[in-house]
C-alpha cells in the first residue's frame, strides 16, 4: 500500500487532469475524422488521413490510458515495433495483389 | 504492494527462476502479449476489408448522417469516455480506494453494454434495409460478410470486456482480487477501445453515404 503513493521510480500513475486532457484530445480527433468524412476527398487521400489520425489516437491511447509511456524501455521496445513489422509484412503481401485487382477492374 | 512483490521477483537470481526483466507482473505481460496478438487479428481482418472493397466494383455505401453516422459517432463517444473511467478506477485502486475503484469499474460495464445495445439496434437497422452477412441491395454480399464479420467480433470483444469488468468489480470489492489485475483487466478495455478507433473511421467514415 505504501509502495505505490510515493510515485516510485517511473510508476506515476498520472493524473485525473491528464486523463481528461488526452480523453478530450481523442474525441477532438473523432470530431475531425467525421468531419473529413464528409469531405469529398479522393479516397486514398481520405483513407490516409484517417488511417493516420486513428494512429495517433492508438498512440494516445497505449502511451497514458494503457500505461506503456511509464514501463520500462524494454517493455515498448518489446511489443511495439514487432507489431508494426508484422503489420507492415501483412500489407507487403497483400497490397500489391489488392493493387493488381484494382488495376484489372478499371481496364 | 504492487512495486514491492515485483522487487522481490528481482531479488530472486536468475537461475532460482526470479528475474522480472521487463519489471512488470506475469499477468500484465501475459495481457500485452495477448494484445499484441489481437492487434494482429484484427488488423489482418482490416487489411482483408480493404483487399476485398477493392476487387469489389460497387462496394456499397450505406451510411447516412442518421441513425448510421450519428449513431456510430455517438457510440465512439461512448467507448472513449469508458475508457476514462476505466483509468480513473484502476487509478483509484492503486490508491486502494475500494469503493470508488467499484463504482468506476461499474460505470464502465454500463459503457460497454450502452455501446453493445446502439450497435445492435444499428445492425437491426441495417437488416431491415437489407444488408445480411450473405448479402446487399447491390448484389455485393462480401461487404455484409467482412461488415459484420469485424464489427461482430469488435462487439465479441466488448461483450467479453463487460463480463469481465463485471466479474473484476465483484472480486475486487470481494477483496479476491488486487489493484494489479484491475489494471491488467483495465488493459483489455482499453485495447477494445483502441480496435474501434480503426473500425470506425475505416467501415464506417470510408463508407458514408454521399
Amino acid at each position: 500500500m505504501s509502495a505505490q503513493g510515493d510515485g516510485s521510480e517511473g510508476h506515476q500513475v498520472g493524473s485525473t487532469r491528464l486523463f481528461v486532457t488526452v480523453w478530450v484530445w481523442l474525441v477532438a480527433i473523432t470530431a475531425f475524422e467525421v468531419f473529413l468524412g464528409y469531405e469529398r476527398l479522393q479516397p486514398e487521400l481520405m483513407l490516409g488521413l484517417l488511417v493516420a489520425l486513428s494512429l495517433v489516437k492508438a498512440a494516445l491511447i497505449v502511451s497514458y490510458f494503457m500505461h506503456l509511456k511509464y514501463e520500462k524501455l524494454s517493455m515498448a521496445l518489446m511489443l511495439v515495433p514487432p507489431t508494426i513489422f508484422c503489420i507492415c509484412m501483412i500489407i507487403i503481401f497483400f497490397f500489391p495483389d489488392s493493387w493488381r485487382l484494382m488495376q484489372i477492374r478499371l481496364q | 504492494m504492487h512495486d514491492t512483490k515485483i522487487e522481490a521477483t528481482l531479488s530472486d537470481s536468475a537461475w532460482s527462476g526470479g528475474e522480472a526483466p521487463f519489471a512488470v507482473n506475469s499477468k500484465k505481460l501475459g495481457m500485452w502479449l495477448f494484445i499484441v496478438s489481437d492487434t494482429l487479428t484484427f488488423s489482418a481482418m482490416l487489411l482483408v476489408y480493404s483487399w476485398v472493397r477493392l476487387a469489389n466494383p460497387g462496394w456499397p455505401r450505406p451510411f447516412e448522417i442518421y441513425p448510421a453516422i450519428a449513431k456510430s459517432t455517438f457510440m465512439t463517444v461512448i467507448l472513449l469516455a469508458s475508457s476514462l473511467t476505466m483509468v480513473l478506477g484502476v487509478a483509484a485502486a492503486h490508491r486502494n480506494d475500494r469503493a470508488k475503484t467499484v463504482r468506476w469499474l461499474l460505470l464502465t460495464a454500463l459503457g460497454g453494454i450502452a455501446f453493445v445495445v446502439l450497435h445492435t439496434t444499428e445492425w437491426i437497422n441495417l437488416i431491415h434495409e437489407g444488408y445480411t452477412p450473405w448479402s446487399t441491395p447491390q448484389g455485393v454480399p462480401l461487404f455484409g460478410a467482412t461488415f459484420f464479420g469485424i464489427t461482430g467480433l469488435h462487439m465479441l470483444h466488448v461483450t467479453i470486456g463487460v463480463i469481465y469488468l463485471s466479474v473484476m468489480a465483484l472480486g475486487y470489492g470481494g477483496g479476491k482480487f488486487d489493484a494489479d489485475d484491475v489494471e491488467v483487466s483495465g488493459l483489455y478495455w482499453h485495447f477494445v477501445d483502441l480496435v474501434w478507433m480503426f473500425v470506425f473511421p475505416m467501415i464506417y467514415l470510408m463508407s458514408i453515404k454521399l
